[in-house]
């Protein structure tokens, strides 16, 4: 153990210099981050753009957002291990590395949109009261956690043995495998019955959001991973095979399908009934009342989304690097707006009582999410730098082996 | 952005009533008023940050209010009458006294008669220790233009010389203390609940600020302290209640609780007291004789949002 501690040490203090410039770029990024949270801390939540109108903002937007990052490790999971698909198989454990890192700045964000973080305490059974079976939120910090301790702990034995030179133990990790593919669905099903339970909101309160939620989250997740591997793939000399991302932006293509099939039915029930409750969806898309800070964003999220679409539809654009890079970037842009900010802001417009009151995120609610985002990143950087060179067999019990050069790939 | 959030609410101001001979006070507001308390920066670091707020270790590790034995509870209010002499440099009571038997509370409002001064409005503030800046009212007073109800209609924005205004009625909105509150059961930590003489209160000592309660209420009964609450210390009420009105600290939610701090010594809520026109009726819905039993049985009443099983115990009714 003291050796593997020491030899992931050196591998994380080793690297060339363009690791060494991202990660002191990410360094900055969260000190200039705790620097607002502290900011924020110190002033109270009077920081934040919030009100007692839209009383969630930009941290819960993003928290949501990740959600679905983290739920879509799954999407790798199932080929991998389920359908045994060779190309897949290889890379699960780098999804796994995003899903651990995208839990982990979920949790901040939630504590960030805390008001006393001092007594997040009266959350731990015994020691506090958590409010379970009743309240959704309890829930939710259940399933968060305990997918992330799926994630760590299957790549992590996955790790172990071949750190060892070992071949896992099938029969006793694949309970866990399989396990953490309907707990995937579970994280992203919990979050979304959050909102979908409040009848109050009647933005949210519709039976199509927990379904729509889990076809963006399949849309962005693996948009986000495409992207990751080809990174990977470039800078280190792990093999992913072209097959590998063109299967899974095959799956975006489907998941892409049933995210705009789900948002038309929302359209048509919303528009053609014309009651009260399409005044979020009013606010959201053409403004209400004069007000409508989220339209521009929120016709760009659906541009792209449906640009993407086509990209990932067409085989000749899908196995195009050039174009499946953009409709990557598309993609995880136009669901990061319309799950994120598009999702919680018209929740609350208008407020019960038929206010419009708007709601736009402060410099400090965005610095601190930076400084989030950063840590996450960092995080990810670190695990691969270890996990790579073990999958590689560079890094072993008995040969720690760095190499000189990284490798350019393809 | 800060900024804007505490003038907002300006145009709220109480009114004039048409046949009132008084002067109209002066609503809270205004620089003058504030006394910012003087913080150590949080150069410190991020655990002396959160320490803020003169959180003492009792503060930290006190339990949930209902967990507490009597012993703990006499310890918690000595140690909070302490706190906010220091704060204040009033002797506070803080009661922490439980339901009178054989109560459950109910509201009942006749729209016929509000004329929309406001009183209500201000008179809560002052009874209840809201914050006045950044300013927390738990009473919005809706005017509707007449023959519509419709809330995304209406407006709490309305500034005439005097009330009542031709072409409008009115429709104060508070807490509805449900029977079947939304609020309460998403609460990941319990810190909100319904006594059992109905009242649905908050335990601001619990509370961790998710501000989920807030999402959750289809009324707008439930106001954050986005800041460190602001109360001139001549205008502060030192009467008070563990479950009401006792100051309260930065970033929890709070609401209306029928003044429990009132209703449980056999008061009438401040609200109740001020209206000008007698158009706010309170009492106990398990005494067939009460006043509020006799309106809920011989008026015709409606509740705000029936349609969501809400079940509030404040009633709307028509005297005529």
């Amino acid at each position: 153990m003291r050796q593997f501690l020491v030899g992931a040490a050196q591998r994380i203090i080793k690297g060339p210099p363009l690791y060494y410039v991202w990660v002191v770029f990410l360094l900055v990024m969260i000190a200039v981050g705790i620097g607002a949270y502290v900011r924020q801390l110190e002033v109270g939540l009077i920081a934040t753009g919030m009100t007692s109108y839209v009383s969630w903002g930009f941290y819960i937007g993003n928290f949501t957002f990740l959600v679905g990052v983290a739920a879509a490790a799954v999407l790798l999971i199932i080929p991998a291990y389920v359908y045994d698909f060779g190309p897949i198989k290889e890379i699960v454990i780098i999804g796994e590395a995003l899903a651990v890192s995208a839990l982990l700045m979920c949790l901040m964000f939630v504590t960030a949109d805390l008001g006393r973080p001092d007594r997040a305490w009266h959350l731990i059974p015994g020691l506090g009261i958590l409010n379970l079976p009743s309240s959704l939120l309890g829930w939710d910090i259940v399933v968060l956690n305990g997918y992330l301790f799926l994630n760590i702990f299957i790549p992590g034995y996955i790790i172990y043995r071949a750190y060892n030179n070992k071949q896992p133990n099938m029969s006793f990790i694949l309970p866990f495998i399989l396990l953490s593919i309907p707990w995937a669905v579970s994280i992203h099903t919990t979050t979304a019955f959050i909102y979908n339970g409040l009848a109050a909101r009647p933005f949210w309160n519709a039976s199509i959001l927990a379904p729509r939620f889990l076809a963006s989250a399949f849309c962005s997740g693996p948009a986000l991973i495409i992207l990751l591997f080809q990174l990977v793939r470039r800078y280190t000399g792990f093999h992913v095979k072209d097959e590998a991302l063109f299967k899974i932006a095959e799956m975006i293509a489907v998941a892409m399908a049933i995210n705009l099939f789900l948002l038309g039915a929302e359209f048509f029930k919303e528009l053609y009934s014309d009651t009260h409750h399409l005044s979020p969806m009013e606010y959201l898309y053409v403004g209400l009342q004069g007000k409508g800070r989220l339209i521009p964003w929120i016709w760009t999220a659906f541009a792209f989304n449906v640009t993407a679409f086509i990209i990932f539809l067409i085989p000749y654009t899908r196995k195009r690097y050039i174009t499946l890079n953009i409709g990557c970037v598309l993609i995880i842009t136009g669901i990061w707006i319309e799950k994120g900010m598009g999702l919680i802001i018209p929740g609350f417009i208008p407020a019960p009582l038929g206010e419009v009151w708007e709601y736009a995120p402060t410099s400090i609610e965005i610095l601190v999410a930076m400084g989030i985002w950063s840590i996450g990143a960092l995080v990810l950087t670190l695990l691969l730098k270890i996990i790579i060179p073990i999958e590689l067999g560079e890094f072993t019990r008995y040969s720690n082996v760095t190499r000189g050069v990284p490798s350019p790939g393809l | 952005m800060s900024e804007e959030k505490i003038k907002a609410p300006d145009p709220i101001s109480e009114l004039k009533v048409s046949s009132d001979p008084e002067p109209s006070q002066d609503s809270t507001e205004g620089s003058e008023l504030i006394n910012r308390r003087g913080f150590v920066q949080g150069t410190v670091g991020m655990l002396a940050a959160m320490a803020l707020g003169s959180c003492s270790w009792q503060e930290f590790f006190q339990n949930n209010f209902r967990r507490m034995t009597k012993e703990e509870i006499e310890q918690t209010v000595e140690r909070l009458q302490a706190e906010y002499k220091q704060k204040y440099g009033k002797d506070f009571v803080v009661d922490a006294e439980g339901p009178i038997d054989g109560t459950f509370y109910g509201y009942a409002l006749d729209i016929q008669r509000c004329i929309g001064c406001r009183k209500c409005v201000y008179a809560c503030v002052e009874e209840n220790n809201q914050s006045r800046d950044p300013q927390i009212q738990y009473i919005r007073v809706l005017r509707f233009k007449d023959g519509d109800m419709d809330l995304e209609h209406s407006t709490i924005y309305y500034d005439p010389e005097e009330v009542p205004e031709k072409g409008y009625y009115y429709l104060p909105v508070q807490c509805q203390h449900c029977e079947n509150p939304p609020c309460t059961k998403v609460c990941p930590v319990q810190a909100t609940w319904t006594e059992p003489d109905g009242i649905v209160v908050i335990d601001y000592n619990w509370c961790i600020g998710c501000r989920y309660c807030m999402a959750a209420c289809p009324y707008m009964g439930r106001w954050f302290n986005f800041a460190d609450p602001v109360i001139p210390p001549d205008k502060i009420n030192v009467n008070t209640h563990y479950l009401g009105n006792r100051p309260r600290m930065r970033n929890v939610v709070e609401k209306c609780t029928f003044c429990i701090q009132r209703v449980r010594k056999g008061r009438y809520p401040a609200c109740v007291e001020a209206c000008p026109v007698g158009a706010r009726k309170f009492g106990n819905l398990l005494d067939p004789n009460s006043e509020i039993s006799r309106i809920i049985q011989t008026k015709r009443v409606f509740r705000l949002k029936s349609e969501l099983n809400t079940q509030p115990k404040f009633y709307y009714f028509f005297s005529i």
